[in-house]
């Protein structure tokens, strides 16, 4: 269990002061210049060699993320943009940052900046978070005052703008984010090129999350040697939990990757309402990674190796707890109709695939659904998945695949059964 | 520096130009990829997802219209993932796509009826409702049938990338996205195209709705004659009838676009057509005649006639070789009042006449001048050209006449001809900018010549372009460029259908016969005079259609209209094309070149030619540039104009509507339609801005 001074978020929960004054009081801000001096190699090594993961819900490296940025800047400016539309069902974690430790992000988005040859960073944040962006704003403007954004910020020119999102999913995926910010309908782009040669109005852009930039800082402050201690190898450090579902106290908690996640639950959380043996499943890492049956929650650790091992994944660590209680096809059709609803309508599969799973689903579902449905739903999620410029494909197709690989006897006992009735009628 | 790089597409090694896509390189190595947004001319979008390949180290497939082909890459088509792949696109593409091929006009030549074969699956998994969605409204050409569209963005990226237009685009997500205008038609001349680019049966066209099969149509590759560029167009006709008219590839003229009134004025060919001929009679009304007598009376008033009392004037759509065989006629007679220039206009050489640097040089250029021309409306595929340029940057354009929107950014030097004195001596701006570019333009409209200080503007012209680079004498690069507007007028000017020594041209023929001093006029196809200046002259109109020519004419000889006959037109570049047969003429109708040898028989001095062949050989020796097809003129710089005063007048251009500037476009019924659907579209436009600015 983590022990509470090694804790990077230390105002996760709100009760202490967001402003600078408390900020500072938890460490923010109080050596930016020190942690920034050495320059921007020293920086990125020091990242790299931390093996911090995108907290985003892919997982890559940042370090070797900012190398990809260009090593001078030539005549196009270099631009960080931050990931503030946490927008995955089961994910609310950035919000507690946005709103409880803001100060935390802008620094952390002026040492990612120094690592990259930034001076100006762009924050897209959810519209829907409105509290954050008040308190965002009300952080940026203290900085400017304190003069740790502006032109005479640590290490040098920098400030960041924000941007408010329009209630698009699909905008929280990198490149649509990057058309979204210029103005244009947020769709995503394809890759080759990425973002890093060509982003942001054509220029050498890097996206990182919330949480991710937001750790970098103490991470340089207390060592790299601390946060590898942290955590298992390759899965470094600590992350920002979201249990929510069939818990008895649903929270936002920091704890180290490679956490049973019994012991999250069960500590954090208050355990799986009725007991442990009540729980039917799980969905890691917010509503696009694949569930996991209780047999495979029994001595499961939360990082990401292991939960791709699993066939599943960390994503952006929002676990979604399902007791017995809860209709699982049921779930994952709701899941369904969020994914059509938000599918950019770009790219074929995706388009017209997503809302073909939720209407098959949604047969299956209130048992309506005819025998070899379900060999035809796992089918069409096979044809969307890899089959498309984003990942958003993928996060369609997953949660059905993962109802389908654990619970695939329950979808087809529903089928059954109606048509047994069907019969007796 | 490599310019080429080699991969492996199914084990066998392609080299490729740099900077060409998977693709590209796919269909190089001859290997056929499935496609539906991926269009050669048009951005790539990357998002049907049917072109799907394998490529080696990459964990997905990748589509491969979107990712440059690069050294060492190992990409593989033929694999049963790549198949499975593009069945599964290929099954999610129809599952919201009606079934309707029997009532599609999109059948036999769809893009997605011929992939299905490929990568469908016979039957459908999908048991749920189809998506219906709404028509959308994109003007009198395109009939939508919007439930077929597979969201391509073909069209959107046609209509703001090519025609420089954003009446197009996506609104909605997923599902529900949807291709719309907003309910306003699309305002370009290139709309037509729409229906080219799209794979499906979404954008059909609205003239030719459900008239043909395309297996029913004979195909007849020639080139369009209403406007000066000449674009290549295949006519497919059935019987008697052009159905509709395609274009056809040339990468020097038209690329693969032609504009709308090339594509839809054919239906002007089935109305008021002249098929028999007419004689005035002594009720003062046009009497039916045989050929027998019309050409007999027209013999005897030739005859009678004193050669410097009788003159011709040709028309917009006149073939060589009609020129050929009625100057041949008049000029054994002694004739010298000839024009091809309805207008008039000073004489001058052929250099200052012609589009010197060809329609493909714009893009080299890197500065260019508009003066007295609307290239959008009066050749709307060398103003498509010009966007193409434009859209690569670092091109200054410049206009001096009445202000337009060209689908580009120009900067406007006003309308005065005195500006053109400015910019000659070097003392206006933009002087600056054709001096400091290496390939500058000038490009002049038709109206600058048909001027009455024509000569004193062209002067100028002359001076600017010698001094600031744009041509001279034993320069590469000639810049200067007239954009003619009637397909004739190169053909007439190097068939010398001008007025010879001591001859009139057409605007002095007219003053004469005002005067009384002219006993027979003949209009071939000459239908954009002033008639009523006309008086009492005997006036004998040879042409297709009736319309004012006609109206006005004693004697009316029927004749056949351009996809009816055999022709040569020259193009503004001076490109000599061959416009081929596709149907027959009407009634009694007949070629104009027979018309003129006909009538050599009775008047007794029979023109030697007995076939088109022969009139051929003839016309070629007489003018060999002619013979050349399909090249440019190369001519040589030579100073052109007279020292003058530039007048007041300011400069305008030659074409007010679009939509109606030959006698076929201006009694197609569809072209009115798109004539009043973009005055009612701009004027909506205009009352909107009144509105939001009062």
């Amino acid at each position: 269990m983590l022990a509470d001074s090694d804790r990077v978020f230390r105002n996760l929960n709100g009760a202490d002061d967001w402003r600078l004054k408390g900020a500072r009081d938890r460490g923010t801000w109080i050596n930016t210049a020190e942690l920034v001096k050495d320059g921007r190699e020293a920086i990125l090594e020091r990242v790299k060699a931390s093996e911090l993961r995108g907290r985003g819900g892919a997982g890559f490296p940042t370090g070797l993320k900012w190398s990809f940025m260009p090593k001078e800047v030539g005549d196009r400016p270099h631009y960080l943009v931050v990931n503030a539309d946490e927008s995955e069902p089961g994910s609310c974690k950035d919000r507690e940052i946005l709103r409880n430790d803001p100060h935390m992000l802008l620094e952390g988005s002026l040492v990612a900046a120094r690592a990259m040859g930034v001076a100006r960073a762009y924050i897209y944040i959810r519209g829907e978070y409105w509290e954050p962006l008040e308190r965002l704003d009300a952080a940026i403007s203290e900085a400017r005052d304190a003069g740790l954004l502006g032109d005479d910020a640590p290490g040098g020119a920098f400030d960041v703008e924000v941007t408010r999102g329009a209630g698009a999913y699909i905008c929280g995926e990198e490149t649509a984010m990057l058309e979204s910010l210029e103005g244009k309908k947020g769709l995503p782009r394809l890759k080759p090129p990425f973002p890093a040669g060509v982003g942001l109005w054509g220029c050498p852009t890097t996206v990182n999350n919330v949480e991710t930039l937001a750790v970098v800082p103490t991470i340089l402050r207390r060592g790299v040697e601390w946060w590898r201690g942290l955590g298992l190898p390759k899965n470094t450090g600590t992350k920002i939990y979201s249990l929510s579902g069939s818990v008895e106290r649903p929270c936002n908690v920091e704890e180290e990757l490679g956490v049973p996640l019994r012991d999250l639950l069960e500590k954090y959380a208050g355990g799986v309402c009725g007991g442990w043996e009540n729980l039917q499943a799980i969905v890691p890492g917010g509503s696009s990674m694949p569930m996991l049956p209780k047999s495979v929650c029994d001595d499961l650790t939360m990082d990401f190796d292991t939960l791709a091992s699993h066939r599943s994944g960390l994503g952006t660590g929002g676990v979604i707890v399902m007791d017995n209680s809860v209709d699982v096809i049921e779930a994952v059709r709701r899941f369904s109709h969020f994914y059509m609803h938000e599918s950019c309508g770009q790219c074929t599969p995706c388009r017209e695939g997503c809302g073909w799973i939720y209407r098959v689903l949604s047969r299956l579902a209130a048992g309506e659904g005819e025998g070899d449905e379900v060999d035809l739903l796992w089918t069409i999620t096979k044809q969307i998945e890899g089959h498309t410029i984003c990942a958003f494909g993928e996060a369609a197709a997953w949660p059905v695949q993962g109802l389908l690989r654990h619970f695939r006897g329950e979808v087809e006992s529903r089928v059954k059964e109606v048509t047994d009735v069907k019969e007796v009628a | 520096m490599t310019t080429t790089v080699k991969l492996t597409v199914n084990g066998g090694e392609v080299e490729v130009p740099q900077g060409s896509t998977v693709l590209q390189a796919c269909e190089a190595a001859g290997v056929e990829i499935p496609r539906f947004c991926y269009h050669e001319r048009l951005s790539i979008a990357g998002l049907c997802r049917m072109c799907l390949v394998e490529m080696e180290r990459a964990p997905k497939p990748i589509a491969s219209c979107a990712m440059p082909a690069g050294d060492g890459m190992v990409i593989r088509t033929d694999t049963a993932a790549v198949k499975a792949a593009r069945e599964g696109v290929m099954e999610i593409q129809l599952i919201n796509h009606p079934l309707d091929c029997p009532i599609c006009d999109q059948g036999g030549e769809c893009d997605l009826q011929d992939q299905s074969l490929g990568y469908g699956r016979g039957y459908s998994r999908f048991t749920d409702e189809k998506r219906a969605v709404a028509e959308q409204y994109m003007g009198p050409l395109i009939q939508t049938f919007m439930n077929r569209c597979i969201h391509c963005t073909r069209c959107v990226r046609f209509a703001a990338e090519i025609a420089g237009v954003e009446d197009l685009g996506v609104i909605g997500r997923g599902e529900n996205a949807r291709i719309t205008t907003l309910g306003r038609p699309l305002d370009s001349e290139l709309s037509g195209c729409l229906v080219d680019v799209c794979p499906v049966g979404a954008l059909t066209s609205a003239p030719y709705s459900f008239a043909a099969r395309p297996w029913e149509l004979s195909h007849t590759e020639s080139i369009d004659v209403t406007d000066g560029v000449a674009s290549n167009i295949r006519i497919d006709s059935r019987a008697r009838e052009v159905l509709r008219v395609l274009p056809r590839v040339h990468e020097d003229i038209n690329e693969e676009w032609i504009h709308d009134k090339a594509r839809h004025s054919i239906d002007g060919l089935r109305l008021q057509r002249l098929d028999r001929p007419y004689l005035r009679g002594a009720n003062g009304r046009l009497e039916e005649v045989s050929w027998n007598d019309a050409l007999r009376t027209l013999a005897e008033k030739l005859t009678a006639a004193a050669p410097s009392r009788v003159g011709a004037i040709a028309g917009d759509l006149a073939d060589c070789e009609s020129l050929y065989a009625l100057r041949a006629l008049l000029r054994g007679r002694g004739v010298t009042n000839l024009d091809c220039r309805q207008e008039g206009g000073a004489r001058l050489p052929l250099v200052a006449q012609v589009f010197n640097a060809g329609i493909a040089g714009i893009e080299d250029a890197d500065a260019v001048l508009l003066v007295g021309t609307n290239p959008r409306d009066e050749g709307a595929l060398v103003n498509a050209r010009l966007r193409k340029r434009f859209l690569r940057g670092d091109f200054r354009i410049a206009s001096l006449g009445a202000e337009a929107d060209l689908t580009y950014a120009v900067e406007h030097l006003g309308d005065s001809p005195q500006t053109l004195e400015s910019l000659a001596d070097g003392s206006h701006s933009f002087a600056e900018v054709l001096r400091g570019a290496e390939r500058a333009m000038v490009m002049v409209g038709a109206s600058v010549l048909a001027r009455t200080d024509g000569a004193a503007l062209m002067h100028l012209l002359c001076r600017l372009c010698e001094t600031t680079g744009v041509a001279g004498k034993g320069q590469d690069w000639n810049g200067f460029c007239v954009l003619q507007k009637s397909a004739s007028r190169v053909g007439g000017l190097m068939l010398d259908f001008l007025p010879g020594d001591g001859g009139m041209n057409s605007v002095e023929m007219l003053a004469a016969s005002e005067r009384g001093e002219m006993d027979l006029i003949w209009l071939l196809g000459a239908d954009e005079i002033p008639m009523e200046k006309l008086g009492e002259t005997f006036v004998v109109y040879q042409g297709h259609h009736g319309e004012a020519g006609a109206a006005r004419a004693d004697l009316v000889l029927p004749s056949a209209a351009w996809p009816e006959k055999d022709g040569i037109y020259v193009n503004t570049e001076g490109r000599v094309q061959l416009a081929r047969r596709a149907i027959f003429p009407p009634g009694e109708a007949r070629e104009d070149w027979k018309i003129a040898r006909a009538l050599s028989d009775k008047t007794g001095e029979t023109l030697p030619f007995n076939s088109l062949r022969e009139l051929r050989a003839r016309m070629f020796a007489d003018v060999p540039a002619l013979s050349e097809l399909d090249s440019p003129l190369r001519e040589k710089w030579r100073p052109f104009g007279e020292a003058g005063t530039a007048g007041d007048l300011p400069l305008g251009h030659s074409v007010s509507d679009f939509y109606r500037t030959d006698v076929i476009s201006r009694l197609s019924r569809t072209m009115r339609e798109c004539s009043e659907a973009r005055r009612r579209a701009r004027a909506g436009v205009e009352t909107a801005t009144e509105a939001a600015a009062a």
